[in-house]
């Protein structure tokens, strides 16, 4: 592990996703951010579709509608409909993630509560903007997905999400080429921004497309439970 | 006023209170509220109906919870107040919305203060009522139950306000004009709050809105809302 540095010095920490502390024991919470339209809940969806049969589950959306994110993970059969519940957020997606977490808390224990041991817990943030973060009281790693349909110099602009996310993914990258994105821009400007955390691009078309993403979770989840 | 009762009064204290409109949501959806004047109409509604019984049962709240003697009376007092206070919310989604906003005020309240009354109201099934919560948590803090009525309407009228510029782009400095104006209102309502401080909660004010409980279920029955309530 390279040493914190970079220009980016209150973003400074350990490249590692948290461990566990020895007093807690429940599901790795693993926050979804991002941008609206960036593919947020399609991920979170091929997610649930290449875990489901290895571990248990649960999902919490942010939506601005409370239903909307819920109903399209219920009705692409991601999970069952029991496993998806959906918190209001008061028109400001960012607040609940963020500032007061109190709503998401509680609906993250209750659906925990509700199934027997949870391994992973998905908190889907409602789309926001580049200052958008997940609060370390809800989530112990968070994922910030930007696309490439949303302009190729979002890494350049950085924000929390970017610059701090424990992965950033780079999404639609089979969308590039028609929207004039340079992938390669994109991943060397996020890795910059990073100090060494992980970038991944993905086009979620494929329906492994996320492979990847899965195999960090696995990882995240190992390093979670032994604290290694 | 003291550091910790202000942290209560902040809207910024994490307690969920942020995606709660008191209604507005669902009377904006049905046209009751449109603009500044209609808001300050719908606000001085709820203040004479639904908040002053909150106000009543947050007042009632900080008061007796300190005085019980043991933890059998504090638990019998506490089954009380939450059985009185749902007897006065017909709706079975604001009733649920009210133990859902007094478990995420009590998630950080719990954290701050431990009082043998934070623990009884800590204690009920499905989380206790909001205003009761809210009543124990003043307490906790330092304050009386002129306090604990204070603060209830001021979350009322925050709630409403805030969700109003939320929802309907309304301008927040006409809407902070409306806030003290009905806040002026809300504190003649006050003079009752050492009366309300000693009843029986049995005998606290039932001053309903049909209107309220209508919409708030419907608000519940929604696939897509905003706000909790």
């Amino acid at each position: 592990m390279s040493p914190p540095h970079g220009p980016h010095g209150l973003f400074q920490n350990d490249v590692r996703p948290a461990a566990r502390p020895p007093s807690v024991d429940r599901a790795l919470r693993i926050g979804v951010g991002g941008p609206v339209g960036s593919g947020k809940t399609t991920l979170v969806g091929s997610l649930c579709r290449l875990l489901r049969d290895e571990l248990s589950l649960v999902v919490v959306t942010n939506d601005i509608f409370t239903s909307e994110d819920a109903q399209a993970l219920r009705s692409a059969a991601a999970l069952p409909a029991d496993r998806i519940v959906a918190v209001e957020t008061g028109c400001c997606p960012h607040t609940a993630i963020r500032d007061d977490i109190a709503a998401n808390l509680d609906a993250v224990e209750q659906v925990e509560s509700l199934h027997h041991r949870v391994d992973v817990t998905f908190v889907e943030s409602g789309g926001d903007n580049l200052t958008a973060i997940f609060s370390q009281g809800l989530v112990d790693v968070q994922i910030f997905v930007i696309d490439t349909a949303g302009g190729d110099d979002v890494p350049r602009k950085g924000g929390p999400g970017v610059a701090l996310a424990d992965l950033l993914v780079i999404n639609k990258v089979d969308l590039a080429p028609y929207v004039a994105a340079d992938v390669d821009l994109m991943l060397s400007d996020a890795t910059a921004r990073r100090d060494g955390r992980p970038v991944m691009r993905s086009s979620l078309v494929d329906p492994e497309g996320a492979g990847e993403i899965a195999d960090w979770i696995r990882h995240s989840l190992e390093h979670w439970r032994t604290g290694e | 006023m003291d550091a910790a009762l202000l942290l209560l009064v902040d809207g910024r204290f994490p307690a969920g209170g942020h995606a709660y409109s008191a209604g507005v949501e669902a009377a904006a959806a049905v046209g009751d509220v449109v603009d500044t004047p209609t808001l300050e109409r719908y606000l001085l509604g709820r203040i004479a109906t639904t908040g002053r019984v909150d106000a009543a049962f947050a007042a009632n709240s900080c008061a007796r919870l300190q005085c019980a003697t043991d933890a059998d009376a504090l638990a019998v007092l506490v089954a009380n107040l939450d059985e009185e206070y749902s007897a006065r919310t017909p709706s079975p989604y604001l009733r649920h919305t009210s133990r859902r906003l007094g478990r995420q005020l009590l998630r950080a309240v719990t954290r701050i203060w431990t009082t043998p009354a934070i623990g009884a109201v800590s204690a009920v099934a499905g989380g206790a009522h909001q205003p009761i919560a809210l009543g124990a948590a003043v307490a906790a803090a330092g304050g009386d139950a002129n306090d604990a009525t204070a603060l209830s309407f001021h979350h009322l009228t925050a709630a409403v306000t805030s969700a109003a510029v939320r929802l309907l782009g309304l301008d927040p400095i006409e809407l902070a004009v409306v806030q003290e104006r009905v806040g002026r209102r809300c504190d003649g309502f006050r003079s009752d709050a050492t009366e309300w401080a000693s009843m029986a909660p049995a005998d606290l004010p039932a001053w309903g809105g049909s209107l309220t409980e209508i919409l708030g279920e419907h608000h519940g029955s929604l696939d897509a809302r905003m706000f909790v309530a």
